[in-house]
């Protein structure tokens, strides 16, 4: 029976990947000096397991790798070696090689042997640097080779009265003992007792065993493996001298490390088989959120049969069953359709995970005490936003170590603990994922940011701006504060890029900052990017689509409410807030059935903290909305995000809050009303 | 045909094990820990136990101590796939009551000859 191997690679890598990672958020849990047991532990079965995997699997260079490394961990769990930050660092390195050759060999391409080798050899080193003595061990099996010649064995079989207890049998024993040679069996039953005394599950017999024929003495070895601890054995070649072998004189041959060793000669040079390039297209499903589904589709089933029962013979008596159904139809699809989105979610741990490593690694690198606080990993979102936030985080937090966070010297001047503290935050708001990079560092330096905006061109000089104004400068393309390119962040890619990633997800982006005290970066996202909450409104024969999140409340204006500001366009007064307001019809054209402000509605929403009321003739129903792309069907829209389609088949496009909300400001900061219809 | 609980923390090898032991015909009930294991076992009968030693939650050496302490385990063959390249696991999991064990890596072929030779 052969076997191919090779399907149950894509598991071993994808498990292996995950085991990588938790030893990477291990070690960089690991208290140096005073390491917690458990922790290595964790560590060490991570590392054990890919060991395992890929010598079962064929990979030995994967194999001969990790032996080195679990060896290390493995002192470091007995205690017999201490845990020092040396010792981390090279374990971290080994995280980031054994990584690099896992790619590797999944994607078939080149592995850096030279890489290897370092790597490899700094970990011999130290583990030959210490006192431990133990290092692999050569096992020398040449002392139990056979004396050429041999026709047959005398084997002696006295087994001890608790063999069964172990499962073992001696009629197996035997039985394997027959497939060597011709066997010739002779029970010595002198040591069972008496009937009455006799205990079944105690084993009293013993044999005295003629083994004729080729037999080698290690396969005979073999077939006692298991049991030389609970049996007397003598066995003697029946032509040689007598060797008495009693149970715990020869330590067992090690096969495991025979094969590592040949593994060693053939690693470099083992072929592999091509493969196309595995992107990470599958996720992993909890079994429950799979069975949930399920069983909302035999609910699906069961109201689509009703319906069709109804169909059958129908007439207008039975009205009131057909709503019903409809209604319960109407139930399942929206069950179903929240549970296959949960499917999708995955808890945002996983772009969290790479910050611990980050973190660790910078502020090494700059001198800087840093320590890393995450709350809510756990909490869920769609995983293509997932994948689409890692890089924009990654930015945020390079920011605030290198550019927010100040050394040590100079927080102690400031009167602030060494050690700075940044913050990860997660948690659900409604319908978004509001995810917060906060650390206590200098803050966003005002004077500094604005001057850089003016020299920039980006605000006219004379401008008196808002704190908070000015901090969303940082936010405009183009700009950077760094006087020096750094090697952390500042090499000109600025905060704009964060800022179109995260629109681009249908997010937004708020800064917060206080001198001296730090700087907090809040991302909203929506839950997920396929499905989203509107408010259905018209204008003219146009239908729009307001995501619901954004909407704050929908008005009737009466004239004391109105201020036109002769070319600064049209606001209103809400309660104390004066908020400018924005004409869709302006915006997108159509013709409105009103241009009267006081006739139709006007739509408060919100975002990035900032309200304006979009005026539109009516509002119309609430509903879920499917989001289609009109990029890639048509082509981007200023102030459209996407379109839908309607219940009635035609399509409505969906309004871009964020983008509308940024337009108006371009017409009240600059006050040139700009029309981009 | 023979049961055999088939335990590892280890997806892949899980995989490989049972789609190696169902090749042959045996009827697998896989587990991904000693706690799991623990719970498929009870009330079930089973022919033999494979299991990993080292796994999160309850490794294979407590797990067959506590199979052992159940009296329709009490005769059970029981294997330990170990990677330990010293002797001392193999020591520990016979006084916990392991019948043998399999030194991975295997390959399915070992695997199959070893079950065999256990199930007669």
């Amino acid at each position: 029976m052969t076997i191919d191997m090779s399907q149950f690679l894509e598991t071993f890598y994808e498990e292996s990947f995950e085991g990588l990672e938790i030893m990477e958020t291990e070690l960089l849990a690991l208290d140096v000096g005073e390491a917690d047991s458990e922790t290595i532990n964790t560590i060490f079965r991570a590392a054990h397991s890919i060991k395992g995997g890929s010598g079962t699997f064929g990979l030995n260079a994967v194999a001969d790798f990790t032996h080195v490394m679990e060896t290390l961990l493995d002192e470091m769990r007995d205690g017999k070696r201490q845990v020092t930050e040396e010792a981390v660092n090279l374990l971290l390195t080994t995280v980031d090689v054994l990584r690099e050759m896992l790619t590797a060999l999944r994607e078939n391409t080149e592995l850096d042997s030279e890489r290897i080798k370092v790597t490899h050899d700094q970990l011999e080193e130290l583990l030959d640097s210490s006192s431990s003595s133990s290092t692999v061990q050569e096992t020398d099996n040449s002392s139990k080779d056979v004396p050429a010649g041999a026709q047959s064995w005398h084997i002696s079989f006295h087994p001890h009265v608790n063999l069964f207890k172990t499962g073992n049998d001696p009629v197996r024993i035997l039985r394997e003992l027959e497939t060597l040679g011709e066997l010739e069996v002779k029970m010595d039953s002198s040591a069972l007792p008496e009937f009455n005394n006799l205990d079944p599950e105690e084993s009293f017999l013993g044999w005295e065993l003629e083994l004729k024929g080729e037999a080698t003495r290690e396969a005979i070895d073999e077939v006692f493996a298991w049991v030389e601890d609970e049996c007397d054995l003598t066995i003697m070649a029946a032509e040689a001298e007598a060797e008495v072998i009693h149970a715990e004189a020869e330590p067992e041959p090690e096969p495991e490390e025979r094969s590592q060793t040949e593994g060693r000669s053939t690693a470099s040079t083992q072929s592999r088989k091509p493969k196309a390039a595995a992107e990470s297209t599958s996720i992993r499903v909890g079994i429950d959120k799979v069975d949930s589904v399920i069983n909302l589709v035999g609910e699906l089933v069961i109201t689509q049969s009703m319906l069709s029962t109804l169909g059958e013979s129908f007439d207008m008596s039975k009205v009131n069953s057909l709503i019903q159904g409809m209604e319960q139809l109407e139930l399942n699809t929206r069950q179903l359709q929240e549970q296959v989105m949960r499917m999708r979610m995955m808890p945002i741990n996983f772009a969290f995970q790479r910050f611990p490593r980050l973190v660790h690694d910078m502020s090494q690198k700059m001198g800087k005490n840093i320590e890393l606080k995450m709350t809510g990993e756990q909490t869920e979102l769609d995983k293509t936003v997932m994948e689409k936030i890692g890089d924009p985080l990654v930015h945020l937090v390079r920011n605030s170590l290198d550019h927010g966070i100040e050394s040590p010297e100079k927080r102690k001047e400031a009167g602030k603990p060494e050690t700075a503290t940044l913050r990860l935050n997660a948690y659900h708001q409604g319908g978004n994922i509001v995810i917060e990079v906060i650390d206590d560092g200098a803050g966003l330096n005002e004077e500094k940011i604005f001057a850089k905006a003016v020299e920039q061109g980006l605000v006219p000089a004379d401008i008196q701006l808002e704190p908070a104004r000015i901090h969303e400068l940082i936010l405009l393309p183009g700009f950077s504060t760094a006087d020096e390119v750094t090697d952390v962040s500042g090499r000109g890619v600025g905060m704009d890029v964060v800022v179109r990633n995260i629109r681009s997800l249908g997010g937004s982006l708020e800064v917060w900052s206080k001198p001296g005290h730090g700087s907090k970066f809040t991302i909203r996202l929506p839950l997920t990017l396929a499905i989203l909450d509107g408010q259905t409104v018209s204008v003219g024969e146009e239908d729009y689509i307001i995501p619901l999140i954004s909407i704050i409340e929908s008005i009737q204006l009466t004239s004391d409410m109105l201020n036109i500001v002769v070319g600064k366009g049209e606001t209103f007064k809400l309660r104390n807030e004066h908020l400018p307001i924005i004409r869709l019809h302006n915006v997108f054209g159509g013709s409105p059935n009103t241009t009267d402000l006081i006739e139709g509605l006007l739509v408060v929403v919100e975002s990035d903290g900032r309200k304006i009321g979009l005026f539109v003739d009516e509002l119309k129903g609430q509903q879920q909305v499917v989001i289609k792309s009109l990029e890639v069907n048509y082509k981007r829209i200023e102030g459209i995000s996407g379109a839908t389609i309607l219940g009635d088949g035609s399509v409505a496009l969906i309004v871009d809050i964020p983008g509308l909300i940024s337009l108006s400001n371009q017409v009240t900061a600059t006050g040139r009303l700009k029309k981009s219809a | 045909m023979a049961k055999i609980l088939a335990v590892d923390d280890s997806a892949s090898m899980r995989q490989m094990v049972s789609f190696t032991l169902k090749g042959a015909g045996y009827e697998v009930v896989e587990a991904v820990d000693g706690v799991d294991a623990l719970a498929k076992a009870k009330g079930v009968k089973l022919d033999l136990v494979i299991s990993d030693v080292n796994m999160p939650n309850m490794d294979g050496i407590t797990l067959i101590k506590e199979l052992r302490a159940i009296p329709a385990f009490k005769f059970i063959p029981m294997l330990m796939l170990t990677t330990e390249s010293t002797g001392e696991k193999k020591q520990e999991g016979k006084a916990a009551g392991a019948t043998g064990w399999i030194v991975k890596p295997f390959n399915p072929e070992q695997l199959l000859a070893t079950v065999k030779k256990v199930l007669g």
